[in-house]
């Protein structure tokens, strides 16, 4: 099936929040701190300006606790007195006229009393009526939670809706709770609708990022390769709150280990409070931080052991039956040596390197070579997390027949809609145009679960067709029943039972078998991992130690998948955002404050910069994931390419880089340091 | 904001005159940068020289390549003449943005920024490109290697608007232009160079390793002499380089990563021409 | 917009005709207002989107006088008397390549990159100079990997 949105957005008929219109309404502005931590000691308002004629909020009129609800609540929804970050809101400003906003928020002055900042995370300490609001969210119920709590509302006077979202990738899991609150502290003060948006400056300094991360390897083999012994170190910068730090930090370290099997694990992380823009979600969420550091590793232990890493990887993959460092026993029959070969097959790793080596003999200034790595990634919320979630989700039958899924989950691009809708039509033998997808409205849509984790469709797609399976039974139907018969049926139901809503309901079950005790933390920490090889080619120019990625390819194991086109796709988009991730991407600090927030100085990769991304799928259905056996795959594809691609920068110049992004500058600077060979380029 | 919107090049220069602080406008790809949070940009007087059609065509002449202020990189792109005569014009033009930018940029603002790290103007200089300013007091010709006096200063009143770049037509035996940049489209450089050999000599054009996008007189020298023949490596052109240029840390790249890499550029791209080996010839001459 | 503004400007609004998906339109605006500004909250067309404000991303082209350009570069006075289009302007029925190749995921960029991607499929003369991947580099993307925009292009140029 083709993407069910898709006509609408390439012809910009989908609206967006900023696009939604909205009658006599005030936009709404943010005023943030200029220094990373003190006491605010004033706030001077510009004389020239009429205030009579502004809304402007601060803490004292949030009417609840000034927290955004998270995972503790550290964090004031606006500062009162003291910043602990650069850009934490101070205060708001609303104006008819978005000019008149930004002329007026420029002409405040947020007096600090500068006190010494933490910010850098490697050295420091180790410490313990109704309101509807509508935006890009990746989690309405977050933010409708994080709403009820500082406005102190109950939940019939709060109202969350999910607006088309672009890009998500973690960035819109908890910070648009933040954006809510503030736009509703403006709306309330005003009693006027208030449109809050942040241009991409203001977006890229104040809300947050990945977490950077310090991870230490030290490793025991034996004499033929066997991994005996990993001891494995993982410091996080979390920044000025909590956030999501705990979680993020739990996925990184339980992926640190790798797809690998070793009998003595050990493994300790760390995140530390810093005065930095608190860092959140993104894509991988911990996990593409300590599997670069991870298969970097496999690599230098390889060239320090002088053996094959495709052979160190082939011995040490986990077969069924071996553990992952919880203890996990893995058991889905997913042959991880046949996805390395296939990568290797399809890339044509061998012969490459052959062809490289008569490349780099007779090539004055370029050198090619090739990289691998294998990893992994567990979807779903971590240990306990989906049954603590107990996410919940209907299928209704509409009067003229079809059906409607209700759900939290939202679309961002992923294929949410189109995926459920393909699930609930395929369950119920209707045709896609007989499903919609209700609008992710917190008053009409029960609470299925924030669409993260790559948790959509394994987990809540199976909560689609159980839902489908139980409305089936409501209209006393047999399970067999499929196409026109349910359909009559539940244009039946609606005559004989007016006005009475119809569907069914499903609730997340714990899969048979699954185990996890959060205090040992030991057990099956996720309900299924997703399996991958990547292999990557690339050519460093030694005169300017610029790498290039000239060819990719991607294999995995994700379970059955569901739409080969949408399947690809997150998978080559991954891997772009990796190719950037590894090459390119870095934030640049001052002070504190991201000092390249404009995308003409924090490079993405463009179509010119990446070579067409090589796709292969290996099914082999998950029995309890949706669709008849899909597993997690939207954040898999970005653990993956940053690994293969230095691990081909060290195979091209004999360099030895081990922090990412290995720019033209890092480069020559470990190659000049190391005395490798820019003897050619001199 | 006030925005003058002339018809014509006198009403232009005389609105120029009357507001000397009045900016030009052409394709507004640098000055529109941001536009909504530089409130004090939209404070001040802009000229619109959009509609001047006297200002657009690129004019062959018998000696000279004449493009006018509102020539843009996609015109000279689109020129198959100006990819035969003069292929550095056309490396440089694909270099700047994409599309959306080469369409709507124009050489004269490319000029006119004073961007160290400008993608044309290398180009421009390494051609002996000379910048055509007029005023109500008539007309002066600055060659585009003097025009820029300091970090974006430059010897163009306030009341004078640039018309035209002139570019002599000369038979070249060697032209690269490289740009360093961090990624291959849309980058902004962290060094840029272009080199050209004609009967008037060397010229040595590099950007963003110093204030101003200047030539590298003492690389020029190298070239001239049979000094050359003491280059055998990229080490040894540093010396002529550290005369040359001064390039800075800032947040694309350091002073240090640009040294080596101007260096290594330029030793291999001009292979043929350093050593005491072999005898030299431009690449456009090759040996029998 | 800032015609309300509660801070003394200097600014005066000028009245501005031009001809915007082959009608005639007039507006007042405030010179400061980009293009951008103009389509999307004078005149409700917002189909465009604004990706970056520097010109770098691309979401927000249009074409102007037929050539694809960033409408947040553009002071909306420069467009006067001359041709703008905006996406709102394509025949959605000629978008199916894009739609069945996976052009599309999030949608944020997609209105600039079907712009741009439909402005090469009608000058396949450029391929003879440039790669679809050299001419798609104004306009970036998150989500894709640019392999399903690119495959979208081929496919459509096949169609022609």
């Amino acid at each position: 099936m083709r993407r069910r949105e898709a006509l609408a957005k390439l012809t910009g008929r989908e609206q967006y929040v900023d696009d939604l219109p909205l009658e006599g309404f005030l936009w709404g502005m943010t005023v943030r701190s200029p220094a990373p931590r003190g006491r605010v000691t004033a706030v001077r308002f510009g004389k020239d300006v009429d205030w009579s004629q502004f809304v402007v909020v601060d803490h004292r009129d949030i009417p609840g606790p000034n927290v955004v609800a998270l995972i503790e609540e550290d964090q004031p929804v606006l500062a009162a007195g003291y910043v602990r970050h650069v850009h934490e809101p101070v205060l708001l400003v609303a104006h008819a006229s978005r000019e008149a906003a930004r002329r007026a928020v420029r002409s405040i002055e947020v007096v600090v009393e500068a006190e010494p900042p933490a910010l850098d995370f490697r050295v420091v300490a180790l410490e313990d009526d109704v309101l509807v609001v509508k935006g890009s969210m990746q989690c309405p119920y977050y933010v409708l939670k994080a709403l009820q709590h500082a406005l102190a509302r109950d939940e019939t006077r709060v109202r969350v809706v999910q607006t088309p979202t672009g890009g998500g990738f973690g960035g819109k899991e908890e910070f648009p709770s933040h954006i809510a609150l503030h736009a509703a502290l403006l709306a309330l003060k005003s009693g006027r609708p208030v449109k809050l948006i942040y241009d991409r400056g203001e977006d890229m300094a104040a809300t947050t990022k990945r977490h950077p991360a310090l991870v230490r390897h030290r490793t025991g083999l034996s004499r033929d390769g066997r991994l005996l012994a990993q001891d494995v170190e993982v410091v996080i910068d979390g920044g000025a709150y909590v956030t999501l730090s705990p979680v993020v930090l739990s996925r990184a370290i339980i992926h640190a280990a790798g797809p690998y099997a070793c009998e003595h694990v050990r493994i300790q992380g760390r995140a530390m409070f810093t005065n930095a823009v608190p860092f959140g979600a993104f894509r991988g969420f911990g996990a593409p931080q300590t599997q670069f550091a991870g298969e970097r590793h496999m690599d230098v232990v390889a060239r320090t052991l002088a053996v094959d890493p495709v052979e160190l990887r082939r011995v040490n993959l986990l077969k069924d039956g071996q553990t992952t460092a919880t203890g996990q026993v893995i058991r889905d029959s997913t042959d991880r040596v046949a996805v390395m070969e296939r990568a290797l097959e399809l890339s044509r790793y061998r012969e490459k390197q052959g062809e490289h080596t008569a490349f780099n003999a007779t090539h004055e200034t370029l050198r090619r070579g090739m990289g691998l790595a294998t990893f992994f990634h567990g979807a779903g919320f971590t240990g306990g997390g989906e049954v603590a979630l107990k996410s919940r989700l209907r299928v209704a039958g509409r009067a003229d027949g079809g059906v409607e899924v209700l759900s939290a989950n939202i679309e961002m691009g992923q294929g949410t809609l189109t995926v459920f809708t393909e699930l609930a039509a395929a369950r119920l033998g209707l045709d896609p145009d007989d499903v919609t997808i209700a609008e992710a409205d917190t008053s009409r849509v029960p609470n299925s679960g924030p669409t993260v984790a790559s948790r959509t469709t394994m987990i809540v797609g199976g909560l689609v067709e159980r839902a489908a399976d139980d409305l089936r039974r409501r209209l006393g139907l047999d399970h067999s029943a499929r196409g026109a018969d349910v359909k009559q049926a539940i244009r039946r139901w609606h005559l004989e039972h007016p006005a009475e809503p119809l569907f069914g309901e499903a609730a997340y079950e714990k899969p048979p078998g699954i185990e996890w005790d959060d205090k040992s933390y030991r057990g099956d920490a996720y309900g299924a991992f997703a399996w991958a090889a990547y292999v990557a080619e690339v050519e460093v120019d030694l005169r300017t130690c610029a790498t290039r990625v000239i060819d990719f390819t991607a294999v995995q194991e994700v379970g059955k998948v569901l739409n080969p086109t949408l399947a690809r796709g997150q998978v080559q988009g991954g891997v772009v955002q990796g190719i950037g991730w590894a090459l390119m991407e870095e934030c640049t600090w001052q002070d504190g404050a991201m000092a390249n927030n404009q995308l003409t100085n924090y490079l993405i990769p463009t179509s010119d910069d990446v070579p067409s991304i090589r796709v292969a799928f290996i099914e082999n259905p998950y029995p309890h994931g949706g669709g008849g056996g899909a597993k997690g795959l939207g954040e898999l594809p970005i653990d993956g390419p940053a690994p293969a691609i230095v691990n081909a920068v060290a195979a091209a110049t004999g360099a030895d880089p081990r922090t990412i992004p290995v720019t033209p500058e890092r480069l020559m600077e470990l190659m000049e340091i190391a005395d490798f060979g820019l003897r050619n380029a001199d | 904001m006030n925005a003058l919107l002339p018809e014509s090049i006198p009403e232009a220069l005389d609105m120029l005159a009357r507001d000397p602080a009045a900016v030009p406008m052409a394709g507004g790809t640098d000055l529109l940068v941001h536009w909504p949070v530089r409130i004090e940009a939209h404070d001040r007087t802009y000229l619109d020289l959009s509609r001047l059609e006297d200002l657009k065509p690129l004019t062959w002449k018998a000696d000279e390549l004449v493009l006018g202020a509102l020539t843009t990189y996609w015109d000279v792109i689109r020129d198959e003449r100006v990819d035969r005569e003069f292929p550095l014009l056309v490396q440089a033009a694909r270099q700047v943005g994409a599309i959306q930018i080469q369409a709507r940029g124009t050489w004269a603002g490319n000029v006119v920024n004073a961007s160290p790290a400008a993608d044309g103007v290398p180009a421009l200089m390494a051609y002996d490109a000379t910048v055509v300013l007029e005023s109500r007091r008539g007309r002066e010709e600055v060659p585009l290697d003097r025009f820029y006096s300091g970090y974006k200063e430059m010897r163009r009143r306030a009341d004078q608007l640039v018309v035209a770049i002139r570019i002599p037509r000369r038979t070249y035996s060697f032209q690269i232009f490289e740009k360093v940049g961090s990624r291959r489209a849309q980058a902004i450089a962290k060094v840029g160079l272009a080199v050209t050999h004609s009967d008037a000599g060397w010229r040595v054009v590099a950007a963003s390793v110093a204030p101003t996008i200047r030539r590298c007189l003492a690389v020029e020298r190298l070239l001239e002499t049979g000094a050359r023949a003491g280059v055998s490596s990229s080490e040894d052109l540093s010396p002529a380089i550290a005369q040359d240029v001064a390039p800075i840390d800032d947040i694309r790249s350091s002073a240090r990563y640009r040294n080596r890499a101007m260096a290594r550029v330029l030793y291999h791209d001009l292979k043929d021409f350093w050593g005491p080996l072999l005898e030299r010839r431009p690449r456009a001459d090759p040996l029998p | 917009m800032s015609s309300q503004s509660a801070i003394p400007n200097p600014q005066s609004a000028i009245s501005v005709t031009f001809t915007l998906n082959g009608s005639s339109v007039t507006v007042e605006i405030d010179p400061a207002d980009r293009l951008l500004d103009t389509l999307r909250y004078r005149l409700g067309l917002t189909g465009t989107k604004e990706g970056c404000g520097e010109g770098e991303c691309g979401a927000c082209t249009v074409y102007l006088d037929g050539v694809p350009v960033n409408s947040c570069l553009i002071p909306t006075y420069q467009v006067r008397d001359r041709k703008v289009e905006t996406i709102e302007s394509l025949d959605p029925r000629a978008l199916e390549a894009f739609e069945r190749c996976g052009a599309t995921q999030c949608g944020a960029c997609t209105p600039g990159v079907v712009m741009t991607a439909w402005w090469i499929r009608g000058h396949p003369d450029l391929l003879r100079t440039h790669t679809i991947r050299e001419l798609m580099a104004g306009n970036l993307c998150r989500c894709t990997g640019y392999d399903g925009i690119v495959d979208s292009i081929k496919e459509a140029l096949g169609e022609r």
